[in-house]
């Protein structure tokens, strides 16, 4: 293993605290990743030493918070991998992003149009999408799941003509851990004259992805999953799209000039930042990210297998344990159920062991209607969890079965 | 034994455990015990809203007072039901109504559900009254 666990979780005071009189394991990063003293700090600091609105200000409280959260935004580009640093749009967070193009991109289509969404979606990836197919008339096609959590990309394949304008998939799968062929789902989207938009909220904790190889057009984040603080996120864009789509808010900041006959809008990335930012937000999520990259992604990412292996080995020694999606291209997320026993019996009594893990359908009921569930015990790790961790959490699986049959 | 006897006897049997995890387990015992409803009652217009997992109650009038019946699919949620059911059922509707269900505070109950669990236990106590209701109306 590439990096050293016990170093590493110093660096996470929450992780040392207790809940219902145990210790801590937290098995919720899909849901939200915990944050590092790193990026605590660099919070902290910003409203104890240059707290002001930005790009406007004259004084130099302004200038030192705009300065930071600019460099924030070229932290994400270098991290990504964008060729411009404008095409970084702050937003506060993946929802917001995707909203934001299915606000804009609904403006280009019409009756005859239509657009592919995956059945392996958040709810996050599906519903503004049916919202923006409502305006404008365009028409929505799904592709269908495997039994295995994956994609069949054959009837991906088959659903691609030129009527297609846009797909949008997640890289990776919020309530399975699926990691889908993305550069394949991309260039062949792109054969068609498709625009694709992936949602990365799942993925950017544990992948790095290089935008400009993936060709991606649209690509969404939220910083909260890669130790960032919640509320921000960004929007990836092309340059020729983002100029393409409309404002999807007025206000202040994203203007040329007003007057009330006719106001002109501002250019990249300011025309879809109206209003003042979440500054000390972007600020911290350029933190998180020179804290992840310090760390480095091929550990986490090695690191992190390997919790998902042997994770997978010890829960599947419980009898009657299945295991949904499970295929080999995934993150660290084990999606179960035991039986017949509800998920959220499981959840409750190992709660009260101090073990966090998420239940339920995660905003993904599609999925779960395809597996006939009303949910899963959904257990998802970060580089910052540890093996014994995992012994604790099966050992409290087990228990809570024993109670429970 | 009238309703406030019933509660104060769940709370004595409640406060003979030490920690939760024995209560949790005394709560699966009680849902075994619940009165199960009826399949032709377990419909959807007899789910309660507001709960994560599923839970169906049905209410008749038998001599004057109320008898519930009730399920869930989850197990930790039939217990609750249970604990409830009991304090409410065979009762007349009046009494359900008046009472208060501060028993739910001193077994600890609430604090110690997750806060969808919580909503839902606020939303059983409300479907239960609901009946009460109905039922105290018909006497009227």
């Amino acid at each position: 293993m590439g990096l050293n666990p016990t170093t590493i979780r110093a660096d996470f005071p929450i992780l040392s605290r207790k809940v219902n009189g145990q210790d801590l394991v937290y098995l919720d990063n899909a849901a939200t990743s915990q944050t590092p003293t790193q990026v605590i700090d660099v919070i902290a600091d910003y409203y104890q030493s240059y707290n002001a609105n930005i790009h406007r200000g004259v004084h130099t409280l302004s200038q030192e918070a705009t300065d930071k959260f600019e460099q924030a935004r070229q932290s994400i580009q270098t991290h990504f991998n964008i060729r411009k640093s404008h095409e970084v749009i702050f937003t506060s967070g993946t929802t917001h992003s995707i909203n934001l193009v299915a606000f804009g991109f609904g403006t280009l289509l019409g009756p005859g149009d239509e657009v592919i969404v995956s059945a392996l979606e958040h709810h996050a990836n599906i519903v503004p999408w049916q919202m923006m197919c409502e305006r404008s008339g365009a028409i929505l096609r799904v592709i269908p799941m495997n039994d295995d959590g994956t994609l069949d990309i054959h009837v991906y394949k088959e659903l691609l003509n030129t009527k297609i304008k846009l797909v949008f998939v997640n890289h990776v799968s919020n309530a399975l851990g699926t990691i889908n062929p993305i550069k394949e789902i991309i260039d062949n989207a792109h054969k068609v004259g498709a625009a694709v938009l992936v949602d990365g909220a799942q993925a950017c904790g544990h992948i790095k992805p290089d935008l400009q190889k993936l060709d991606v057009d649209f690509y969404t984040v939220s910083a909260h999953k890669l130790c960032g603080p919640t509320g921000i996120g960004m929007l990836y864009g092309k340059e020729k799209w983002l100029n393409k789509l409309p404002p999807y808010q007025g206000g202040g900041e994203m203007i040329h000039e007003v007057t009330f006959e006719k106001t002109t809008y501002a250019d990249l990335p300011h025309k879809f930042e109206a209003g003042t930012p979440n500054i000390c937000g972007g600020i911290a999520f350029g933190a998180a990210l020179d804290y992840m990259n310090t760390i480095g992604f091929e550990a986490i990412g090695s690191y992190e297998y390997e919790l998902l292996q042997y994770a997978t080995e010890q829960l599947t020694q419980i009898e009657g344990l299945r295991i949904y999606g499970d295929n080999k291209h995934k993150t660290a997320v084990i999606s179960f159920n035991i039986d017949s026993i509800h998920p959220y019996d499981v959840g409750t009594l190992l709660d009260k062991m101090g073990i966090a893990v998420r239940t339920g359908h995660h905003c993904a009921q599609p999925i779960m209607d395809y597996y006939k569930i009303p949910g899963t015990i959904r257990a998802s790790f970060a580089f910052y969890n540890t093996k014994d961790e995992v012994d604790t959490f099966v050992n409290g699986v087990q228990r809570a079965v024993a109670m429970l049959r | 034994m009238t309703v406030e006897q019933v509660q104060d006897e769940i709370i004595d049997e409640f406060s003979l455990f030490d920690d939760w995890m024995q209560r949790y387990e005394y709560m699966i015992e009680l849902g075994k015990s619940l009165p199960l409803i009826e399949t032709k009652h377990k419909t959807d217009d007899n789910i309660i809203k507001g709960c994560q997992s599923k839970v169906w109650v049905h209410a008749d009038m038998v001599d004057e007072k109320v008898v519930f019946t009730a399920d869930s699919d989850a197990v930790i949620t039939k217990g609750i039901i249970a604990i409830l059911i009991r304090a409410f059922s065979n009762q007349p509707p009046k009494d359900i109504l008046d009472a208060n269900t501060d028993f739910i505070d001193k077994i600890g109950l609430k604090e110690h559900l997750s806060p969808t669990r919580a909503n839902g236990l606020v939303s059983m106590i409300k479907q239960l009254k609901l009946y009460a209701l109905a039922y105290q109306t018909q006497l009227n």
